[in-house]
């Protein structure tokens, strides 16, 4: 295939790849983010501990996260087309993307929010403050980095969930690499979106470290 | 200098105890105590004492088994969360661990208890600036606290926690985690809050030393019971339990097994310690006089301190010495040691 042709693709499946993952990441963590909180407040030690809760949600989110993507797509399919309109396309991949990412964002947020020294909540809390204040305020600032770090290990595991797209009939590099590359023997259609893809994961990860070191005051 | 009739602290049958896998343990049994405005509150036990659980008991950070906390007449065990935050900002309270937000500046942990408080920003800095010459570190304000060294994060710490305008200060071990130099300079800060703010502080510490600078009065925990309380002068004076003794160094800190050596113990208070005293001893009795250990260091302005001298074994020279020293004005009496 020659450039003219290949770059038009190459360019037209970045943005769709770019699509899905920036919207399903975003929707993600507006729901994986305040449940990596409760999961981090409602244990036992936390500030407002609720510990069967604690154990409900985190069985639930267990229960999601172990549903490889590529089955959650397939289950999800008449879910998809309810909510979406359709279950086939770009734009419908993102419902079953934010139903897997989520559960894993809670995760990650989680583990963000322990990493806080206890101290620092129970002197906010010698201080009168309300669990409200603790958690916008000393909870979520003091794990920024970690967050940050976080967000780019989750957004590109995203990332890599887009590729499996073309199963349910959505663009993307990935797609690109099987239908138009793979299928019909275009290597160099293949190949070229293949090191697009790994190219995208690379500079999101160099950025995620970049940014948390610099987010960073506790290592100085 | 007028006494307010209400306690500012008031703890009665306070009590702690902590499941354990089969059993229980007894953090603290039956405390009572009383603190008045404007003391420096020393307590002070060996670790496993329960005076850390007992300070967090103070502001509910633990919360007892049973008893009561009476903060200027009100059980803060009872209180509501409202009630509870509200009387927390009356309270402040520093760490061992320093406990700063690790990812704020030193003005930005300042102005935290005044941000929740909902101070007006422009008033907040200032007041910020005011905390920071306090303690000595306005040319820090935008530093981050891992940037600064221990003495200097206690500072601060100790800045925010005079933001909210507290009448008391809790101090959780607050010089532990300090080397000897850093902990007299906070220890001296601790005490100037304490004469020029007037505010009450309650500290707990393992460290005698600690108690004998800057306390009035000091309370001894030893296994959950407090075992001695009173005024910092009358404590070292009488010291009745063995857990002050150990801490007065009376006693070693851990009981050995070796036979132990009897001893005259001679308490200086702060007129007699200018008096040769030893000197005399030795010249009118006629006896040699062996100096097992000697303590001597200011307290309140005054000199106070210890010794300890070898027992002579004839029981009338025992008599001798112990009738001439009481003549002096000291305090005497007989202990073992090993």
């Amino acid at each position: 295939m020659t450039w003219e042709k290949l770059l038009p693709l190459l360019w037209n499946s970045t943005v769709e790849t770019l699509y899905m993952t920036f919207w399903s990441s975003l929707i993600a963590y507006a729901v994986g983010l305040p449940l990596g909180v409760l999961l981090v407040i409602t244990r036992k030690d936390g500030i407002m501990p609720a510990p069967t809760f604690n154990t409900v949600l985190g069985v639930v989110i267990n229960f999601l996260r172990s549903i490889p993507f590529i089955i959650m797509l397939a289950v999800l399919f008449p879910v998809t087309r309810a909510v979406i309109g359709t279950a086939i396309g770009t734009k419908s991949i993102v419902f079953p993307l934010i139903i897997s990412a989520f559960p894993y964002i809670a995760r990650m947020v989680e583990s963000s929010l322990e990493e806080v020294d206890h101290g620092i909540i129970e002197a906010a809390q010698s201080m009168g403050s309300t669990n409200w204040q603790i958690i916008y305020k000393v909870l979520l600032p003091e794990a920024v980095p970690s967050l940050v770090n976080g967000a780019a290990i989750s957004i590109t595991t995203i990332l890599g969930y887009t590729a499996m797209a073309s199963a349910a009939g959505g663009g993307g590099l990935g797609s690109l690499a099987i239908v138009k590359g793979l299928n019909v023997r275009k290597f160099d259609v293949m190949y070229s979106a293949s090191l697009l893809l790994v190219a995208l994961v690379q500079i999101i990860t160099v950025f995620g470290t970049r940014i948390t070191r610099r987010l960073d005051h506790k290592r100085r | 200098m007028s006494e307010a009739l209400t306690p500012q602290i008031e703890i009665r049958g306070l009590s702690k105890v902590y499941p354990i896998p089969g059993g229980e343990v007894h953090a603290l049994t039956n405390i009572n105590l009383t603190i008045e405005k404007g003391d420096i509150y020393g307590i002070i036990g060996m670790s496993g004492a329960g005076k850390s659980t007992l300070i967090r008991c103070l502001n509910r950070l633990d919360t007892p088994t049973d008893g009561q906390i009476l903060i200027d007449g009100e059980n803060i065990l009872a209180m509501d969360k409202k009630q509870l935050r509200q009387t927390r900002r009356r309270m402040a309270m520093i760490f061992q661990q320093f406990n700063l937000l690790m990812q704020k500046s030193v003005a930005r942990n300042v102005r935290y208890p005044l941000e929740i408080a909902g101070v007006p920003k422009k008033q907040a800095n200032e007041r910020v600036m005011e905390l920071l010459r306090i303690v000595g570190l306005e040319d820090k304000a935008n530093a981050f606290p891992a940037q600064l060294s221990g003495g200097q994060k206690q500072r601060v710490a100790i800045a925010r926690a005079l933001a909210s305008d507290p009448e008391m200060l809790l101090c959780d071990e607050a010089t532990s985690a300090l080397d000897p130099m850093t902990t007299q300079s906070i220890l001296a800060l601790l005490q100037k809050i304490n004469s020029e703010l007037g505010i009450t502080v309650v500290l707990i510490t393992h460290e005698m030393a600690v108690i004998r600078q800057i306390c009035n009065k000091v309370a001894i925990l030893d296994g959950g019971l407090l075992v001695e309380q009173g005024t910092v002068d009358d404590v070292f004076m009488h010291t009745k339990s063995a857990a002050g003794r150990r801490l007065f160094g009376i006693l070693p800190e851990q009981q050995e097994q070796l036979p132990p050596q009897p001893a005259i113990r001679i308490v200086f208070d702060g007129e007699a310690a200018e008096q040769p005293i030893i000197s005399k001893l030795v010249k009118e009795i006629g006896l040699d006089v062996n100096i097992l250990s000697a303590d001597i260091r200011q307290l309140n302005q005054k000199a106070y301190g210890q010794m300890l001298i070898a027992r002579p074994d004839d029981p009338f020279d025992v008599q001798q010495v112990m009738e001439y020293l009481r003549g002096l004005g000291m305090t005497v009496e007989e202990v073992n040691m090993p």
